[in-house]
C-alpha cells in the first residue's frame, strides 16, 4: 500500500472529501433548519432523490446545468410542500409522512425516468456543472486543489453554512425558528406564526436537499441512476444530530462523511486485491452508526421536535 | 366522547374494523385513479393496464397463488413491524433483517445435506428467525442503552446488511460455478415443501399463519403486547408505572427483527432454494406500508399484506402487457399512505389516535 505515502493521494483524497461532502452538507443544512423549527423531516432522502432527477431533466431539457440546479431545487421544494402540508397544516405524524415522501420519490423518479427515456441501453446524459477555478487562491499549494478548484455547488455549500449561521443566530428570523422549535406555544403567544415559520423552514430544507440531489446527477455522476441518493439523506439526519444542530458543526461532520466516502472509493480503486469492496462500501453507513452512538447522550434536540402544533388545543 | 375505543363491546369493534376496511378501500381506489392518470401520461391505456393488473393478480389459480407467495414474507415482516411501531419503536430496518435472516437460513441450509427434514427444516426456520432477531436487536439495544435514534440506525443497518450478503454471495458462499452472485441450492431436506404443485405455493404459508396467530396473542393478549402499547402511547407514564421502557424496546426490536428474518428465510427455503444478491427486493419497505395500513393490528396486517402482494404481482403483468414500469406500484403505495394519512388527519388526527389507541387500548 505504497500509495498511502504519496502527497498526490492525500491531496486528491481531501479534495474528493470536500466534493463528496457537498450533497450531504446541503441536505444537512436544510434538515438542521427544519429540525430547529421542530419538524423532523426524514423525507429529506426523497427530496434529494427527486432533486437529482429534476436537476438532470432540467439540464438535459435546456442544455443549461444551472437551469438543472434550479429545477432540482423546485422539485425538492414541491415535495417539501406536500410534506409540510401534511405535517404542519394537517398535523400528521412526521415519521409516517416522511416514510411516505421517500416512497413517493422512489416511485416518481423511477417511473418518470423510465417513461421519459424508455428502457434504452444508451444511458442518457446531460450537460454537467463544470468546476470553477478561483483565480490566485487555486494556486495555493494543498489548499488550492482541495478548496478552490471545485464545483460551484461546493462554494454554494460554504456560503450557505455562513448564511445559515448568520440567519439562525444573528437575525430575528433565526430567533423565530429556534423559538418555534423549542417552545411553539410561547412563540405563538408572542405573535409568531408557528405554522408560517415551520413552512419556511421545511421548504428551505426541501430546496437545499433538491440542490444537493442535483449535485449528484450534475456534479458527480453526470447521469441519473435510480435510487442514486443511496441513503445520503438519512446520513444527513445523523449529521445534524452529531453536529448538535449547529451549522458550523454540520460543515465539519459533512466533510467527515465525505472523507469516508472518498476513502472508500479510493481504496476500492487501489486496494481491491487486499480488501473486499463490500467492507469499504459500508464505511459511511458504519460511521453514521458510530457517530450517532458516540454523541447522542450528550446532545439535546429542539424540545418541540416531532410535535405538531395545533393552535386550538392550547 | 364518542370514541369507539372507549367502549370495548364487540359491535363497536366490528364497526371499527369495517371503518378501517372502508377507509383503506377508499384510499386504494383514489390512489389507483391517480395511477390511471400516470398510465395515460405514459401513453398507455389505463383500462387495459388495470385489467392486466387485476388478471395478473386474480385471473387464475396460479396468479392467486403467486399473490399468496408474495404475501407470505410481507405478512411476516409486517407483523413484526406492527408490534415494533406499537411500542413507538420505528424499525425501518426490516429490509436488512430480511437479508440477515436469509443469510443465516441459507448457511444452515447449505450445511444440512444428509440431515432428515424434521431436523433440517426447523433448524433453517430457527436460523432465519435468529439471524433477523440478532440484526434487529442491536438498534433496539442502542436505543435503550444509548438513546440512539432507531430510525437512523435501522436504515444504516439495511445498507450494511445488503453489503454483507453481497460479500457472502460473491465470496465465501458463491455458487460452485462462480457465475452468478448467488449461493448453491440448499439441501432438499431443508426446503419448505411445495404444497400445491405445480404452483409455487410452499409450506411457508403455515409459518406465516402461525406467526399471525402468535402475534395476535402477543399484541392483544400478552403482557409484552400490553407493555409495548403503554410504552408507545406514553413513555413517561410507562416509566412511572415501573415498566422497563428500554427492555420493551429490546424485546420488540428482537421479535420484529426475527419475523423479518423469517420473511428472508421463506424467500430462501420456500421460493428460490438459494440466496440471491437481492433476495428481498424492497419487501422490507413495502412491509412498513403494510404494517401502517393494517393499522398495526394483526388482522389488518393480513388484509394489507394480501392487498399489496396483489398490487405487486399485478403490476408485473401490467408491465408485460402495456409496458408501464413496475415502479408505478411505489407511487400507488405512497399515495395510499398519503390519502389515509391526510384523510384521517383531516378528521382531527384519527390516524395518530388509531396508532396511539392500538398502543394503549
Amino acid at each position: 500500500m505504497d500509495f498511502l505515502l504519496s502527497d498526490v493521494f492525500w491531496i486528491g483524497l481531501m479534495a474528493a472529501a470536500v466534493r463528496l461532502a457537498t450533497p450531504i452538507l446541503l441536505a444537512s443544512l436544510g434538515e438542521m433548519l427544519a429540525e430547529r423549527a421542530g419538524v423532523l423531516n426524514i423525507g429529506v432522502e426523497g427530496m434529494m432523490l427527486i432533486g437529482a432527477l429534476g436537476g438532470f431533466l432540467g439540464s438535459q431539457g435546456t442544455g443549461s446545468p444551472w437551469v438543472g440546479v434550479l429545477a432540482g431545487m423546485v422539485a425538492g421544494l414541491l415535495l417539501a410542500l406536500l410534506f409540510a402540508y401534511l405535517t404542519i397544516t394537517l398535523a400528521a405524524d412526521q415519521i409516517v409522512a416522511g416514510i411516505m415522501v421517500n416512497l413517493l420519490a422512489i416511485g416518481v423518479t423511477g417511473f418518470g425516468h423510465r417513461v421519459i427515456f424508455g428502457m434504452t441501453t444508451v444511458i442518457p446524459s446531460a450537460p454537467p456543472l463544470v468546476d470553477w477555478r478561483i483565480p490566485l487562491l487555486a494556486d495555493i499549494p494543498v489548499l488550492g486543489p482541495v478548496l478552490f478548484q471545485q464545483n460551484p455547488l461546493v462554494y454554494l455549500g460554504f456560503v450557505l453554512v455562513v448564511a445559515c449561521w448568520f440567519m439562525l443566530f444573528r437575525t430575528t428570523w433565526g430567533l423565530k425558528i429556534r423559538a418555534v422549535g423549542e417552545h411553539p406555544l410561547a412563540a405563538d403567544s408572542l405573535g409568531v406564526s408557528v405554522h408560517r415559520v415551520r413552512y419556511a423552514a421545511v421548504l428551505a430544507c426541501g430546496g437545499m436537499a433538491g440542490i444537493g440531489g442535483s449535485f449528484l446527477s450534475l456534479g458527480q455522476l453526470n447521469m441519473f441512476v435510480e435510487e442514486m441518493s443511496a441513503g445520503r439523506g438519512f446520513i444527513a439526519l445523523a449529521v445534524v444530530i452529531f453536529a448538535r444542530w449547529h451549522p458550523v458543526g454540520v460543515l465539519g461532520v459533512s466533510i467527515l462523511f465525505g472523507a469516508a466516502e472518498a476513502l472508500q472509493f479510493r481504496l476500492q480503486a487501489q486496494a481491491a486485491e487486499e480488501i473486499p469492496f463490500q467492507f469499504l462500501a459500508i464505511l459511511p453507513y458504519l460511521l453514521t452508526v458510530v457517530a450517532l452512538v458516540s454523541i447522542v447522550r450528550r446532545s439535546v434536540q429542539p424540545a418541540a421536535l416531532t410535535h405538531p402544533y395545533i393552535k386550538e388545543r392550547h | 366522547m364518542t370514541d369507539p375505543a372507549a367502549t370495548t363491546g364487540t359491535p363497536s369493534q366490528v364497526l371499527q374494523a369495517l371503518r378501517i376496511v372502508g377507509q383503506l378501500s377508499a384510499a386504494v381506489i383514489a390512489a389507483l385513479l391517480c395511477g390511471a392518470v400516470l398510465i395515460a401520461v405514459a401513453g398507455a391505456d389505463p383500462v387495459v393496464g388495470y385489467l392486466a393488473l387485476f388478471n395478473g393478480a386474480f385471473g387464475s389459480l396460479n396468479s392467486v397463488v403467486e399473490v399468496l407467495v408474495k404475501a407470505i414474507p410481507l405478512l411476516l415482516a409486517g407483523l413484526g413491524l406492527a408490534l415494533a411501531f406499537r411500542a413507538g419503536f420505528w424499525n425501518i430496518g426490516a429490509e436488512g433483517q430480511i437479508f440477515m435472516g436469509a443469510l443465516a437460513a441459507v448457511w444452515v441450509g447449505l450445511n444440512a445435506h444428509g440431515w432428515p427434514a424434521y431436523v433440517a427444516l426447523p433448524a433453517v426456520i430457527l436460523a432465519g428467525f435468529v439471524g433477523g432477531a440478532l440484526w434487529g436487536v442491536i438498534p433496539g439495544i442502542l436505543r435503550a442503552k444509548l438513546g440512539a435514534s432507531e430510525i437512523i440506525t435501522t436504515i444504516m443497518f439495511n445498507y450494511i446488511a445488503f453489503y454483507v450478503v453481497n460479500y457472502f454471495v460473491t465470496g465465501p458462499l458463491v455458487e460452485a460455478d462462480q457465475f452468478l452472485a448467488q449461493t448453491d441450492p440448499i439441501a432438499k431436506s431443508a426446503e419448505l415443501p411445495r404444497i400445491l404443485r405445480p404452483t409455487r405455493l410452499h409450506a411457508g404459508i403455515f409459518v406465516a399463519v402461525a406467526a399471525a396467530g402468535v402475534l395476535y396473542w402477543l399484541m392483544l393478549r400478552s403482557t409484552v403486547g400490553f407493555r409495548a402499547r403503554v410504552v408507545g402511547a406514553n413513555e413517561e407514564a410507562a416509566r412511572y408505572a415501573g415498566m422497563s421502557v428500554g427492555w420493551t424496546w429490546v424485546v420488540v426490536s428482537g421479535v420484529s427483527g426475527g419475523l423479518a428474518g423469517l420473511a428472508g428465510m421463506v424467500e430462501v427455503a420456500g421460493v428460490h432454494q438459494l440466496l440471491l444478491e437481492d433476495i428481498s427486493g424492497g419487501l422490507g419497505f413495502t412491509a412498513i406500508v403494510v404494517a401502517l395500513l393494517g393499522w398495526l393490528h394483526p388482522v389488518g396486517v393480513v388484509i394489507a399484506a394480501i392487498l399489496f402482494a396483489a398490487l405487486d404481482v399485478g403490476a408485473d403483468s401490467m408491465q408485460r402487457v402495456i409496458g408501464v414500469p413496475v415502479t408505478l406500484v411505489y407511487i400507488i403505495q405512497a399515495l395510499v399512505v398519503l390519502f389515509v394519512l391526510a384523510r384521517s388527519a383531516l378528521e382531527h388526527g384519527t390516524f395518530e389516535r388509531f396508532l396511539r389507541r392500538f398502543r394503549s387500548a
